[in-house]
C-alpha cells in the first residue's frame, strides 16, 4: 500500500467529483435545503397559537374549567376539547396530535383540598410547537400552585412520551440530516462510479497500472469522509445561526461519521459489483437507499411510526447511525451511543467482507 | 545463445459458453519485432491480445510473456508492458494532461505529459474533459497511456481505427519510432497496408485459427498470383488477348486484368494495342498486395464452411 498512490487517486477522484454539478447538489446543497424546509416548517417562530388538545374527565369540577381558561388567556396556546368517553391515546394517534393535556377526575376536589393531582401531558418532541404548549401549561400549573402559599407542589405536570422534553425538532433534524448525508453521498455516487467503471472497462483499465483495489477503496474512503465533514459542519452551522439550535456537540460524533462512511462506500461498491448493467446498479442502490433514508429517524423519530415499522428501522444499518448521534448530541447518552457504536462497526464489518469478495477488476 | 522470445503461445482456446473465440492458436514473437493480427470482425484477435496482456484468462494452453505466465504473474509484468485496448475509455472529468499525471506517478516515472501530448498531437485538447473529447482524441489518450511506463512490450489494439489520415501517419509514424527504440510492438489493425508497411510479421486469423503467418512480402509471394497488367475495356482488345495471347484475362467494371508471366507478354500487348490502333487511356501494372490476398482468403474460408 502506497501512500502516494492513494493521494493520487484522491487528486483525480476529486476533481472528477467536484466537476459534477449533481454530486455537489446532492452533498452539499440538498441536506441544507432540507433543513430550510423541515425547519422553516416545524419551528417556525411564528406568534400564533399552537394546538393543544385538551381531555377534561372533570368537567362538572369548576377548577378545572378555570384551569383550562387560564390556560386559554395566556394566548400561547389554541385549545380543542377532546370528548371524555373516549381513550386519550387512541385519540392522539387517530388524529396524529402532538400535543394533548389529560386532566384527571379528581382535579377540583383534590386541588381544593389541597392534595396531590397529576395532569398528564402528551407531547411529540420532534414537533417544535408542542414544547410552546408545554411552557404555556408550566406557567398556568404555577399560576394555581401559587394560590397555595403553604404547599407548593399540588398540581404536578407529568409529561408522557420520550424524554426529549428540551429537545426540539432542530436539535433532531440535524443528526438525521448529518446521518443522512452519511448515507447517500458514498451510495449514490459508489454505485453509479462502480457499475460505469465495469461498462467502460476502467477498473480494467487501472488494474494494469500499479494501483492496487485497496489503495483505491482507501482513497474513495477518504473523499466521501471529507466531503461528508463539510456537509456535516455546514449542517450544524446552519442549525445553530439559523435556528438555534441548542446541540450538544461533541468529539464522539466523529466515530460514527467514520464508521458510517466506510459502511456505506462498502456497501455503495457492492451494489455496483453485484449488478449487471448501470441501470440495474441504480435499481439496487435504490432500493437500499431510500427505505433507510425515510425510516432510520432521518426526518422525524422512528417512535412515530407504527410498531412494525419501527422493528424495521431496527434492521437497517443506518437507524444505529443515527441513534448513536442523537444519543450523543441530543440525550448525553454515551453509554447508548457506544452500544449504537458497537452494532455499527459489526454490521460495517460484514458488509466490507461481502465487498471484498464481490468487487473484482478482472474479468475471466 | 537465442534470445528468449518476448511472446510465445502454444495451442491456446478460449470460449465463451459456446462460442469459440480463440481455436488453439501458436506463435511466438521475438523481441524487437512488430507483430500484427489481421483477421475479420469477431476473428478472435481482441480476445487473443487481451490473454497476452494478462486480463483474460485463457481456457487452456499456454502463453509466456517474457517467459511469465501472464495472467498469474500480470503485476510483475506490468511495468515492463503498455496496453492499448479497444474502445479505451477512461473516467469522464478528467483531461488527457491529468490521466497521463496521474498514471505517471503510479509508475514512479516522472511527468512526461507534455512530451506525450505531442506525440501524438493532443496538445490542443489537453484541458478538455475526456468525456467530450472526440472518439479519435480519447484514443490518442489510450495511446499516451500505454506509452507512460516506458514499455519493453506493447499493445496497440486497433490503434489507427477511425483516425484521421494525417493522425494515422502519426501513429505510423510512433510505431516506426517504437520499433526503432527496440520495442516490440503487437499491432491489431483491419488496414491491411497499415500492417504490410509496418509489421515484420503478420498474423491473419479467423474463426479463432491463424490461416496463416509470416512477413507480408513472404505471404504476398507464397499466396499472391502474381503480376496483373489492368488496361481500360475494349471488346476488340479482350478478344486479341484472351484468343490470340493466350492470357488469362478477366473483367472487372470499366478494365481488363490481365494476368502477366514475364515482361514479354506485357510487350506483347502493348504491340498489340499499337498496331490496332487502341487508344490507352489508362494503364498499370500491378503486383498483388496483402489486402487482395486478405479478402481471397478470407473468401475461400467462408466459401469452405
Ligand atoms: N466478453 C465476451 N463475452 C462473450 N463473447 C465475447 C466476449 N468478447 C468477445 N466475444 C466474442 O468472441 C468473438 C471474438 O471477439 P474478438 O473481440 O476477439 O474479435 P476481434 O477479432 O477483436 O474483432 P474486431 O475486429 O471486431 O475487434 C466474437 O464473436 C465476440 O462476439
Ligand atoms: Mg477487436
Amino acid at each position: 500500500m502506497k501512500l502516494k498512490n492513494i493521494i493520487a487517486d484522491l487528486k483525480v477522484y476529486s476533481r472528477n467529483y467536484m466537476r459534477s454539478t449533481t454530486a455537489i447538489f446532492f452533498v452539499f446543497i440538498f441536506p441544507l435545503i432540507l433543513m430550510l424546509l423541515f425547519g422553516s416548517i416545524f419551528s417556525g417562530s411564528s406568534t400564533s397559537a399552537v394546538p393543544l388538545y385538551v381531555q377534561n374527565l372533570d368537567s362538572s369540577g369548576n377548577m378545572s374549567n378555570t384551569f383550562i381558561d387560564t390556560l386559554n388567556s395566556t394566548h400561547f396556546v389554541d385549545i380543542t376539547m377532546i370528548p371524555d368517553n373516549v381513550n386519550i391515546r387512541t385519540y392522539i394517534s387517530q388524529h396524529s396530535i402532538s400535543a394533548a393535556l389529560l386532566i384527571p377526575a379528581n382535579f377540583t376536589s383534590s386541588y381544593l383540598q389541597g392534595n396531590h393531582v397529576d395532569l398528564v401531558y402528551y407531547n411529540n418532541p420532534a414537533v417544535s410547537t408542542s414544547s410552546v404548549a408545554q411552557q404555556a401549561i408550566s406557567v398556568t400549573v404555577q399560576l394555581f400552585n401559587s394560590h397555595f402559599a403553604h404547599q407548593n407542589q399540588t398540581i404536578a405536570l407529568l409529561s408522557s412520551s420520550v424524554t426529549t422534553h428540551a429537545a426540539n425538532y432542530i436539535d433532531f433534524l440535524i443528526p438525521g440530516l448529518i446521518g443522512l448525508v452519511i448515507l447517500t453521498s458514498p451510495m449514490f455516487s459508489m454505485t453509479y462510479i462502480v457499475s460505469s467503471y465495469k461498462k467502460d472497462k476502467i477498473f480494467r483499465q487501472l488494474s494494469l497500472t500499479p494501483l492496487t483495489r485497496s489503495e483505491w477503496f482507501l482513497s474513495k474512503f477518504i473523499w466521501y469522509l471529507i466531503i461528508s465533514a463539510i456537509s456535516a459542519i455546514m449542517i450544524i452551522a446552519v442549525g445553530v445561526l439559523l435556528f438555534h439550535s441548542s446541540l450538544s456537540l461533541s468529539l464522539y460524533m466523529i466515530p460514527f461519521l467514520v464508521i458510517g462512511v466506510f459502511m456505506f462506500t462498502s456497501l455503495g461498491i457492492l451494489a455496483g459489483s453485484i449488478s449487471r448493467s448501470e441501470e440495474s446498479a441504480s435499481v439496487v442502490g435504490n432500493i437500499i437507499t431510500f427505505p433507510m433514508m425515510f425510516l432510520s429517524g432521518t426526518f422525524f423519530p422512528i417512535e412515530i411510526m407504527p410498531g412494525w415499522l419501527q422493528s424495521v428501522a431496527h434492521v437497517l444499518p443506518l437507524f444505529y447511525i443515527i441513534d448513536g448521534l442523537n444519543s450523543v448530541t441530543i440525550y448525553s447518552n454515551f453509554s447508548s451511543a457506544t452500544l449504537d457504536l458497537v452494532v455499527s462497526i459489526a454490521v460495517a464489518a460484514v458488509i466490507f467482507g461481502l465487498t471484498v469478495l464481490k468487487f473484482n477488476w478482472k474479468e475471466q | 545463445m537465442e534470445q528468449l522470445p518476448a511472446i510465445s503461445a502454444r495451442d491456446v482456446h478460449k470460449s465463451y459458453g459456446s462460442l469459440k473465440a480463440v481455436d488453439g492458436i501458436s506463435f511466438e514473437v521475438h523481441v524487437g519485432e512488430v507483430y500484427s493480427f489481421l483477421g475479420p470482425n469477431g476473428a478472435g484477435k481482441t480476445t487473443t491480445v487481451e490473454m497476452l496482456e494478462g486480463i483474460r484468462k485463457p481456457d487452456s494452453g499456454s502463453i509466456a510473456v517474457f517467459g511469465e505466465m501472464p495472467w498469474v504473474s500480470a503485476s510483475k509484468l506490468r511495468g515492463r508492458v503498455g496496453i492499448m485496448p479497444q474502445d479505451f475509455r477512461f473516467i469522464e472529468r478528467i483531461t488527457p494532461r491529468e490521466a497521463i499525471k496521474y498514471y505517471c506517478t503510479l509508475f514512479g516515472v516522472p511527468d512526461k505529459s507534455a512530451e506525450l501530448l505531442d506525440l501524438v498531437d493532443l496538445s490542443e485538447v489537453q484541458n478538455v474533459y475526456f468525456q467530450n473529447l472526440s472518439g479519435g482524441q480519447k484514443q490518442k489518450v489510450g495511446i499516451c497511456l500505454a506509452l507512460v511506463n516506458e514499455p519493453e512490450l506493447v499493445f496497440l489494439d486497433e490503434p489507427t481505427t477511425g483516425l484521421d489520415p494525417k493522425a494515422r501517419r502519426k501513429i505510423w509514424d510512433l510505431i516506426r519510432k517504437l520499433k526503432e527504440e527496440g520495442r516490440t510492438v503487437i499491432l491489431t489493425t483491419h488496414y491491411l497496408e497499415e500492417a504490410q508497411m509496418l509489421a515484420d510479421r503478420v498474423a491473419i486469423m479467423d474463426h479463432g485459427k491463424i490461416i496463416i503467418e509470416g512477413s507480408p512480402s513472404d505471404i504476398i509471394k507464397k499466396m499472391g498470383k502474381g503480376r496483373k497488367l489492368v488496361l481500360r475495356y475494349s471488346d476488340t482488345l479482350y478478344k486479341h488477348l484472351a484468343d490470340e495471347l493466350k492470357l488469362e484475362c478477366s473483367r472487372s467494371g470499366e478494365n481488363i486484368n490481365v494476368s502477366v508471366n514475364s515482361n514479354q507478354d506485357v510487350l506483347n500487348v502493348l504491340e498489340f494495342a499499337n498496331q490496332n490502333n487502341i487508344e490507352l487511356t489508362s494503364l498499370s501494372l500491378k503486383e498483388d498486395t496483402l489486402e487482395d490476398i486478405f479478402v481471397d482468403l478470407i473468401t475461400e474460408q467462408e466459401e469452405a464452411q
